[in-house]
């Protein structure tokens, strides 16, 4: 029995779309996409400039509902779940990092990264003394004390990174997470992204415009014009 | 690529011989194709004849004999000039994806699903290489030949986006001559 369970587990995506449609005004973003992320995947969406590929992340992580189609997540149709249930959902299941890291200006790199444990209800010193070990995963431990303003961008993105990553997520979106830095920076983000998300089995959808960085990826999904482009001939 | 310049280079840190000039290559050029035995000792017997290498001397340790090679100064000399010389940049595009995709339009064919399909098998290629630099260990001469394939791939893929955006345009040029 238990091989059958293991079976359907890994058979079943846990994240997926089916034809998804999303409008901004009278622009269709997505235009029926569908797309599948397995346990512990890291796949790169990427596509030109307006083909759908944030609005997509923002429907998959259920921070915008799509106008059509579906999302489900491990099972349970997120599209149509309550807004106080799909935070609960994206609080303990997903983590987010976004081009410019978006960490809170006044908050040092300790108090940034023990920030969602800290919402969760963790004592300040358990929060503190887990940021600490996230932010030496991420080789900024040094910098703990400094505030986003004071540090590099490749480092603000790692800390970023482990910000994401503290709760244990289930999922990581990572929307453009190398877009403004130089390649090298580039380089020590995405290995301690795909390196932590392997250890820890975590799924990653990467949204990214540049092939170097989709190369991370175990694949790699084309959107055209809100649409997953097919491949080609031979592939 | 220069291959006698490629042993003067490693014979410049002192004398080896063929075998060991071999390994050292391929372990230093992880990417590029292991160099071929034959291919070693006739680079090094046309090195000694034009006097930038010379038979340092042979000893056996037991097994078959082994020649032991070491550079001239003129070897140096030459191996210092090569290695300021600049590398022509490609004056003319002879790409096959490029011929592939105009002879598609002649005939008719289907340029973008052969682009798309191209560019997975760039981006399978791009993956491995980047399994390859990220893995731990990496030492650095891996790292730098990875990331000089993978930037290469990254220029074709680029292309290749441009020209998928561009085939409109493209095939009615093409089909206009």
């Amino acid at each position: 029995m238990s091989n059958k369970g293991e079976a359907v587990t890994s058979t079943v995506p846990l994240l997926a779309a089916r034809d998804l449609v999303k409008a901004h005004g009278r622009t269709e973003a997505l235009r029926g996409a569908s797309v599948e992320l397995r346990a512990g995947e890291i796949l790169a969406v990427t596509g030109a400039s307006g083909s759908g590929k944030s609005t997509l992340l923002h429907c998959l992580a259920g921070i915008v509902r799509p106008d059509a189609g579906s999302v489900t997540y491990g099972g349970e149709r997120l599209d149509t779940l309550p807004e106080k249930r799909l935070s609960e959902l994206r609080r303990s299941e997903f983590g987010v990092v976004f081009q410019f890291g978006q960490l809170i200006p006044e908050l040092t790199a300790l108090d940034n990264v023990a920030l969602p444990l800290l919402l969760a209800g963790t004592s300040r010193r358990d929060a503190h003394a887990k940021a600490g070990e996230w932010l030496e995963r991420f080789g900024v431990r040094g910098q703990a004390d400094l505030r986003p303003g004071e540090m590099s961008g490749g480092q603000a993105q790692r800390t970023s990174l482990a910000r994401a990553l503290i709760t244990g997520p289930k999922v990581v979106f990572a929307d453009e997470p190398t877009g403004a830095l130089d390649s090298l920076a580039s380089e020590q983000v995405m290995t301690a992204l795909v390196h932590t998300a392997r250890e820890s089995g975590t799924a990653v959808l990467l949204i990214t415009h540049d092939a170097q960085v989709a190369a991370y990826a175990d694949r790699e999904l084309r959107l055209t014009d809100g649409t997953v482009a097919p491949l080609g001939v031979t592939a | 690529m220069s291959t006698r310049h490629i042993l003067l280079g490693l014979l410049a840190g002192g004398p080896s011989h063929g075998y060991d000039l071999k390994r050292r290559h391929d372990e230093r050029f992880p990417q590029a194709r292991p160099l071929a035995y034959g291919q070693v000792y006739t680079t090094l017997q046309r090195l000694v004849r034009d006097g930038l290498a010379q038979i340092e001397g042979t000893d056996s340790d037991g097994g078959p004999e082994r020649t032991t090679y070491r550079s001239t100064d003129e070897g140096a000399r030459e191996l210092a000039a090569w290695a300021r010389e600049i590398a022509p940049p490609a004056p003319f595009v002879t790409n096959e994806i490029f011929a592939k995709v105009v002879v598609s339009i002649l005939a008719d064919g289907d340029p973008d699903a052969y682009l798309r399909a191209q560019r997975a098998a760039h981006m399978e290629r791009m993956r491995e290489l980047t399994a390859v630099k990220t893995a731990k260990g990496a030492d650095l001469a891996t790292v730098l030949s990875a990331d000089f394939a993978l930037n290469h791939l990254d220029a074709d893929l680029r292309w290749m986006t441009t020209t998928a955006a561009r085939l409109t345009t493209l095939t009615a040029e093409v089909d206009a001559t």
